[in-house]
C-alpha cells in the first residue's frame, strides 16, 4: 500500500472519510472516481483543495484529476444551494412536458439550470435520467423522487424553497 | 457452505413463511418508494399489531412488480389480490380484506388479471416482486445459487459455455452479440489474470429495466457474475452501476456482504478452488461510459473515452487482462439457463432472437411500468394489450426503441415482431430495452432534437465526426424547430448522417442519427410542414419563418 504524501489541507474532521475511502483501494490511482465520489458525498462538491489533496495522495496528476472532475456530470465544482431541485430530462419526462416544468422553475427563480441562486437557498439542476420513468415527468426535492409532477406542484414547492418566511411557518406547522 | 447447507437455508425460509397465513407483499422498490410505499409497509405493521394478527399474516418488502404508474402496490395470496395507489390511510381496509375477506374500497382494488399481467412471460424478472431483495436466504428459497453450486462442483468450464451457446441467448444491453461466443473468446485468451464486468451503467434516458432487476433481485446478477467467472476463468468482477440509482448500488452492496458471508462470494466458493470477489464501482453520470471500452477507462479511474476496437476487451481489457463484458440483464439470464438448460431456453422466442426481453414502457402510453415477454412478441400487441392503449382517446403516432441510439417507429410497422433483426429492418434498434410511445401531441422534429442535443452533450469529444457532427445536426434541427430553416437544410442533415454513422468511433457516434435518419424516414411531412408552411402539426415548436430583410 502507498502511503499518503501530504496532510490534509484543513482539520476538518470530514477528511478522515476521504482518507477512509483512498486507504481502502490501497491509495491505488484507479480509485480516482470512487474518491471523488467520497469528497462530494461528505463536503457537497469537489473544491480545488479537494482536488489537489486527492491528487497528491493517489499520485494522480492535477491535470488528470480536474479532467476527471469536469468530464463527469454528477460532480460539481461549486457548492450547492440548501435546497436543490433536480428536473429529469428523460424521454418519458420530455415527452410528458418537463421543459415546461424547467421553464416554470427559471421564471419563478430567476435562474437557469446549473445554477443557484444569489443567496443560496436553491440550486436548479437537470438530470439525464432518474429511471422513474413509470412516473413521468419526475422531479427530486431535496433528494426526493416525486413523480407525476405538474406545473402548480412545481411551482408551489419551489415558491416554500425560495421563500425562508414560508419555510419557517411551514416547519413550525409540522413540528 | 456445501450443497445441504443451501438446502437447509432453502426449506428453513420456506417453512418461516408457512408459518403464516398471509403474506401481504408491499413494493419497496424505487418507483413505489417515491410514492410512499415504506409508510404503507409501516401502517401495515403496526396495523397488524395492534389487532395481535402479527403471528398469522406477515408485511413483506418486495422488488419491481410491474406497473409502476399504479403504485404503491400490494398483492397478498400468491397475487390473487392486488391494490392499486395504496395510502397508510388504505391499511386497515387491506387487512379488513385479507384476513376477514371483508369487501376493499373499489378505488385500491386492482384486477390481477388484466392483460398487463397475464401476457407476460417472466424469467429475469422471476423473483421481482416476489422475495425480499435484502434477504438472501429468499433468493437461495428461490432455487437462488443453486445453478451456482451444480455449475462450480458438476460443471467444466467448457460445459457451462456450450449451455450458454446452445441457449442462443444474446447481449441484452442493446447490440445483440451471441453471449455465448463472447464468453469463448474471453476463456480462450492467454492471461493469468481476468475479469468480469456487469455493465450496469443505464444511461439510456427512459430505460429502466436495468435498476429494477438491481433494486428487486440483486443476488440473481451476482450468481449470474459468479457463473461466468467460473466458465472464463475470472477471479475478480465489478458492477459499473450508475451513481443515480443510490438504492440499485445499496442493495447491491448488501447482497454482495451476505453473499460473502454465507461463503457464496469470495474465496473458496463451495469448499472448491474456486474464488471470486466482486465490487461495485459507481459511475459519474456519463452516457459514453455504458460503451465497453470507456467503461473499463472509467473503472480504471480515467475519464471515459472510448478506444479503436480490436483490440476487444474479450482479449485486452481491463488493465491490459481479457475482459468478459455483459449487461445487467444478460447475467440475470445465467441462472435459470443453467438450472433449466440451454435447450429450454432456446424453445422460447423466434429463431435468432432466443428467450425474453425486460422492457421499460413509459410515455403517452396507459400502463407505465416494467413487462417481460417472449421474442417476437408484436409491437402492436406490447402497446396495445399490456400496455392498455393510449389515455386520452389520442392517436398514437410512434413508438421510440433503444433510446438515443434507437429509432422511431410509426404505426405502419406495428405488425413486426419484437427481435433484434426486425427491430434493425426498420430503422430502429432492440436496445437496452426503453420503450417510449408518443400519441400526436409529440412533434417528431422536436422529439430528434431532443435526442440529438443529448447526444451532442453526451459525445465525449474524442473523435471529430460525432464531436462536431452531432453539433451541426442539432443546429440544424433546431433551426428547423424554429422556423430559421435554410433551403438546402434537409439535404445537409441526410448528409451528415450517413458521415457521422461512419466515421464516428464507437457506439454513440454510430447510432446517434438514428432518431433523426428515422423521422426523417416516416415523418417527412412533419419537416416540411416547419420548413415550408412554418408550422408545427403537435403545437409544440412555434416556428417563426424568417424573415427575408430586403436591402433599401
Amino acid at each position: 500500500m502507498r502511503k499518503p504524501v501530504i496532510m490534509p489541507p484543513s482539520d476538518d474532521k470530514r477528511w478522515k472519510i476521504v482518507d477512509g475511502t483512498m486507504r481502502r483501494h490501497g491509495y491505488e490511482p484507479h480509485a480516482l472516481i470512487e474518491v471523488l465520489h467520497t469528497v462530494q458525498e461528505t463536503f457537497g462538491f469537489l473544491s480545488e483543495d479537494a482536488l489537489t489533496y486527492v491528487s497528491a495522495s493517489l499520485q494522480v496528476p492535477c491535470s488528470k484529476v480536474y479532467g476527471v472532475a469536469t468530464f463527469y456530470h454528477y460532480f460539481a465544482m461549486s457548492p450547492p444551494g440548501k435546497h436543490t431541485c433536480v428536473v429529469c430530462t428523460g424521454t418519458a419526462c420530455h415527452i410528458k412536458g418537463s421543459a415546461t416544468l424547467l421553464e416554470a422553475v427559471e421564471q419563478i427563480a430567476g435562474i437557469k439550470q446549473g445554477e443557484t441562486t444569489k443567496d443560496g437557498n436553491l440550486s436548479l439542476v437537470t438530470a439525464r435520467c432518474l429511471g422513474s420513468c413509470g412516473l413521468a415527468p419526475a422531479v427530486v426535492f431535496d433528494g426526493q423522487v416525486t413523480g407525476k409532477i405538474t406545473a402548480e406542484i412545481i411551482e408551489q414547492r419551489v415558491r416554500t424553497f425560495l421563500d425562508r418566511d414560508l419555510e419557517r411557518e411551514l416547519i413550525a406547522v409540522e413540528a | 457452505m456445501n450443497q445441504d447447507d443451501l438446502a437447509i437455508i432453502a426449506s428453513e425460509s420456506k417453512r418461516d413463511d408457512k408459518l403464516y397465513d398471509h403474506v401481504i407483499k408491499v413494493c419497496v422498490a424505487a418507483g413505489c418508494l417515491s410514492a410512499n410505499s415504506e409508510q404503507v409497509k409501516t401502517q401495515l405493521e403496526s396495523e397488524l399489531k395492534q389487532r395481535g394478527l402479527e403471528t398469522c399474516c406477515k408485511v413483506k418488502g418486495v422488488g419491481c412488480m410491474g406497473l409502476c404508474n399504479a403504485g404503491p402496490l400490494v398483492a397478498a395470496d400468491a397475487n390473487d389480490r392486488m391494490f392499486q395507489s395504496v395510502t397508510p390511510y388504505d391499511a386497515a381496509a387491506i387487512i379488513d380484506n385479507v384476513v376477514d375477506e371483508k369487501p376493499a374500497p373499489p378505488a385500491i382494488v386492482m384486477d390481477s388479471k388484466i392483460d398487463f399481467f397475464t401476457r407476460q412471460k417472466k424469467i429475469v424478472l422471476e423473483n421481482c416482486g416476489e422475495i425480499d431483495p435484502e434477504r438472501i436466504e429468499d433468493y437461495i428459497a428461490a432455487d437462488g445459487y443453486h445453478a451456482l453450486f451444480n455449475v462450480i462442483t458438476m460443471f467444466k468450464p467448457q460445459g457451462v459455455i456450450s449451455q450458454v451457446t446452445r441457449s442462443g441467448l444474446r447481449g441484452r444491453g442493446g447490440a445483440g452479440f451471441p453471449t455465448g461466443l463472447k464468453w469463448t473468446t474471453v476463456a480462450k485468451a492467454s492471461g493469468n489474470r481476468k475479469y468480469v464486468i456487469c455493465n450496469a451503467d443505464e444511461g439510456d434516458p427512459g430505460a429502466f429495466m436495468d435498476r429494477s432487476v438491481l433494486e428487486s433481485d440483486p443476488h440473481r446478477v451476482l450468481e449470474g457474475m459468479a457463473t461466468a467467472a467460473y466458465a472464463v476463468g475470472a477471479d475478480r468482477g465489478f458492477i459499473y452501476c450508475r451513481a443515480e440509482y443510490p438504492l440499485a448500488v445499496k442493495r447491491l452492496r448488501v447482497a454482495i456482504r451476505q453473499a460473502e458471508k454465507l461463503g457464496l462470494l469470495g474465496l473458496n466458493i463451495g469448499d472448491t478452488h474456486f474464488d471470486f470477489r466482486v465490487e461495485v464501482r459507481l459511475g459519474a453520470g456519463a452516457f459514453v461510459c455504458g460503451e465497453e471500452t470507456a467503461l473499463i477507462a472509467s473503472i480504471d479511474g480515467g475519464r471515459g473515452t472510448p478506444k479503436p476496437r480490436p483490440p476487444f476487451p474479450a482479449q485486452q481489457g481491463l488493465w491490459d487482462a481479457p475482459t468478459l463484458i455483459n449487461n445487467v440483464e444478460t447475467f440475470a439470464n445465467i441462472p435459470p439457463i443453467i438450472r433449466k438448460g440451454g435447450e429450454w431456453f432456446a424453445s422460447i422466442g423466434t429463431e435468432k432472437s432466443k428467450g425474453t426481453k425486460v422492457f421499460a414502457l413509459a410515455g403517452r402510453i396507459k400502463n407505465t411500468g416494467l413487462i417481460e415477454v417472449p421474442m417476437g412478441m408484436t409491437l402492436r400487441e406490447i402497446i396495445f394489450k399490456l400496455g392498455g392503449g393510449i389515455p386520452e382517446k389520442r392517436r398514437f403516432k410512434a413508438v421510440q426503441t433503444g433510446g438515443p441510439s434507437g429509432g422511431c417507429v410509426p404505426e405502419q410497422h406495428l405488425d413486426i415482431p419484437v427481435d433484434y433483426d426486425s427491430l434493425a429492418s426498420v430503422g430502429s434498434i432492440m436496445g437496452s430495452g426503453g420503450m417510449i410511445v408518443m400519441d400526436e401531441t409529440s412533434c417528431m422534429v422536436d422529439v430528434a432534437k431532443f435526442f440529438m442535443d443529448f447526444c451532442m452533450s453526451e459525445s465525449c469529444g474524442k473523435c471529430v465526426p460525432c464531436r462536431v457532427g452531432t453539433t451541426q445536426m442539432h443546429s440544424i434541427l433546431e433551426r428547423i424547430t424554429q422556423g430559421q430553416a435554410r433551403p438546402k437544410d434537409l439535404e445537409l442533415l441526410q448528409r451528415l448522417t450517413g458521415m457521422v454513422k461512419a466515421a464516428s468511433l464507437c457506439g454513440l457516434g454510430q447510432t446517434a442519427p438514428n432518431p433523426t435518419l428515422t423521422t426523417l424516414r416516416y415523418f417527412m411531412d412533419e419537416y416540411r410542414a416547419h420548413i415550408e408552411e412554418g408550422r408545427c402539426p403537435a403545437g409544440i415548436c412555434h416556428p417563426v419563418p424568417a424573415r427575408v430583410e430586403v436591402c433599401a
